[in-house]
């Protein structure tokens, strides 16, 4: 070895600084996350869907929106896909945007394309705050369960059996049999609706969150950080929380897609979000009226919803192998 | 074992009794009277709605309601509110019209799943395996209502067979053998759309349990002595793979009752869900709630099987 050669060996390899994985967290999620074809396919369609959603939501609302879903024109029902409007015989505020009805009309001659825009960010929403909620109380709950498991109540009931017990009961209930119940006693919106599905699917979440937290209660470095003095919560929020949280991001994935289905569900039946507003689920429910003349009312709010769906669940599968360090070597 | 069995009946016991407290509590505190159900009636006296609150004991507090309620459940006394027939004799009639949707869904499901998911985990990341892996992610993700429609369209213009209801309507002067099919095609699609979602689930889990023992070290013990693939498949893999599927046998119980209000409705199949829901919709309480604990009773039942099960066939859990 020359000495050139060996002084740009010590240049490269300064063995005073520590010695951190050349690769960050991320970069390695992302080295292995791209190689599910699968599961990228469904990051791509989850992003499209997320900033239709967002588009259509400032399209379509407002007092003069760009896409009116409202705007009735009895005289152009039931037109199908790409059809061109009868100019003649609108008034020219009632002429679509783009010169053309690109998903047709429903029987009230009410633009579809404007509709699906508008129903986007009701089901993202719908998706995204309840399992939002379920989540939070998911953590809380399994995270004082876990963790505070021992802390006895009254002296003859552990915080741990408690709240284990306050799940089986809830397990007890058939889910969507008591959503239903719940939205149908209750006056129709869409808070009601997304709180309910919230607040009835966070006992998958508690018992990951319990599991994690009982194991890595126990690790070193919770050790090491209570020795130092660590407060409790930030034990909990900074040294447990990030380990655990990988169980929990996956069934979140998976939570919004079937919080996606149970609220087309519900304006399926006739419980979801009142008329006017639309959603993929009531334009569905409507168009099933009309399924042998106009099927283009069944098939693109269907297609729709499974398409969303099926992008959730691919990149939530996606992430469980990625997360999942055991099927990551075997693979 | 005793003391097992014991210990958990007591635990469920106790579960139920909260069950039974909470969905009182949830159907009582929501916000409107079943009296005032319909409010535009004009036979609809306030007289009738004190009658009405008289009978049901609606006048009283709520805990007396609460032991009144139950009282009348478990000596079967208990009546709808909409048509005074006992709660007990109807949920039984519809149990009936479920039942073959639900014994068929479950065959459908078991005997499908089980050759696709431990084919997909022989022949791990080839053609079968990716292909059925994306169809069961399409199942799982297709709403059942659209898929519901989906079919009914064609097999209706396909086969010109009417799917709706339970018999076609009218149908009553023909041949045995035309009643038995009319009788088939009707049950076939409901019966296969609720099993669609568990034939997706069911066969990703088989799979990843045959995968899981595939990986053990005494399955690579019989490829080494030189056994064929068969035997070390089926023989040595697929009865370990197997064990948690036995107790999942306990677990199938509450799909008894649920049914699928969706599928029932769309179908207009008399059974139970849509029973459950035309009782939403008439706030019939005494109704809803006995469906709600004649369920958590089969779910408490249903975990307790299973978990008894577990016992019997794995000999390495000793309680």
């Amino acid at each position: 070895m020359t000495n050139i050669q060996a002084k740009e060996f010590n240049q490269n390899f300064q063995f005073d600084q520590p010695l951190a994985p050349k690769r960050t967290r991320w970069e390695e999620f992302w080295l292995l996350f791209r190689q599910n074809r699968l599961a990228i396919l469904g990051l791509f369609i989850f992003i499209l869907f997320f900033l239709s959603a967002l588009i259509g939501l400032f399209l379509t609302s407002g007092t003069n929106p760009v896409f009116d879903p409202a705007l009735i024109r009895l005289q152009e029902k039931l037109r199908p896909p790409l059809a061109e409007p009868h100019l003649d015989s609108l008034q020219p505020e009632e002429v679509p945007r783009l010169d053309i009805y690109l998903m047709g009309t429903d029987d009230l001659g009410r633009d579809v394309f404007a509709r699906m825009l508008q129903g986007a960010w009701v089901s993202l929403t719908v998706g995204f705050v309840a399992v939002g909620i379920s989540v939070l109380i998911g953590i809380f709950m399994g995270g004082i369960a876990g963790y505070f498991g021992q802390h006895m109540l009254i002296n003859t009931i552990s915080v741990d059996t408690l709240i284990m017990r306050i799940v089986d009961i809830m397990l007890c209930f058939p889910s969507f049999f008591l959503i239903l119940t719940v939205v149908a006693l209750l006056p129709a919106s869409i808070y009601n609706i997304m709180i309910v599905i919230g607040l009835t699917s966070w006992m998958g979440t508690t018992r990951f969150v319990r599991a994690e937290f009982l194991s890595l209660r126990e690790q070193d470095f919770v050790a090491a950080a209570k020795a130092l003095g660590v407060s409790n919560f930030r034990i909990i929020f900074r040294h447990i929380m990030p380990n655990a949280i990988a169980p929990v991001l996956v069934s979140a994935t998976i939570g919004i897609a079937s919080a996606i289905l149970t609220e087309a569900g519900l304006s399926f039946l006739g419980f979801g979000v009142p008329p006017p507003h639309a959603t993929w689920g009531n334009i569905l429910s409507n168009g099933k009226n009309f399924i042998f003349d106009a099927p283009w009312l069944t098939f693109i709010p269907g297609i729709a919803i499974l398409i969303v769906v099926l992008s959730f669940n691919l990149f939530g599968e996606g992430l469980r192998d990625v997360l999942n360090p055991k099927l990551r070597e075997r693979g | 074992m005793i003391s097992f069995v014991g210990r958990s009946v007591v635990q469920k016991t106790i579960t139920l009794f909260f069950v039974s407290v909470v969905s009182f509590l949830i159907i009582h505190l929501a916000p409107g009277k079943p009296s005032q159900v319909d409010p535009l009636n004009p036979k609809f006296t306030p007289e009738m709605v004190e009658r009405f609150q008289k009978e049901f004991h609606l006048d009283k507090p709520l805990y007396v309601q609460y032991i009144y309620f139950y009282q009348d459940l478990f000596t079967g006394k208990t009546v709808s509110w909409k048509d005074n027939q006992s709660v007990l004799k109807k949920i039984w009639e519809r149990f009936l019209n479920s039942l073959p949707l639900f014994i068929v869904g479950t065959i459908f499901t078991w005997t499908l799943s089980f050759p696709v998911g431990i084919r997909s985990a022989i022949f791990r990341g080839r053609l079968f395996d990716r292909s059925a892996t994306f169809l069961s992610y399409l199942l799982i993700s297709i709403p059942g209502f659209f898929f519901a429609y989906i079919l009914i369209i064609f097999v209706v213009t396909r086969f010109h067979v009417p799917v709706i209801g339970m018999e076609t309507f009218g149908f009553v002067n023909a041949s045995l053998p035309h009643v038995i099919m009319d009788r088939i095609w009707h049950l076939l699609l409901p019966a296969g759309l609720g099993a669609t979602g568990g034939v997706a689930v069911l066969s990703r889990y088989v799979r990843s349990q045959m995968l899981e023992v595939e990986g053990q070290d005494y399955i690579r013990t019989a490829w080494a002595k030189g056994l064929p693939p068969e035997q070390v498949h089926y023989k040595h893999a697929l009865r370990n793979a197997l064990l948690p599927f036995v107790t999942m046998f306990g677990l199938i119980l509450p799909g008894l009752i649920g049914g699928s209000v969706i599928i029932e409705s769309i179908f207009s199949w008399p059974g139970m869900g849509r029973m459950a829901y035309e009782a939403i919709l008439a706030r019939d309480y005494p109704v809803i709630l006995t469906v709600n604990f004649v369920s958590a009773v089969l779910v408490l039942a249903g975990t307790f099987i299973s978990d008894l099960l577990y016992i019997v066939v794995d000999p390495r859990i000793r309680l």
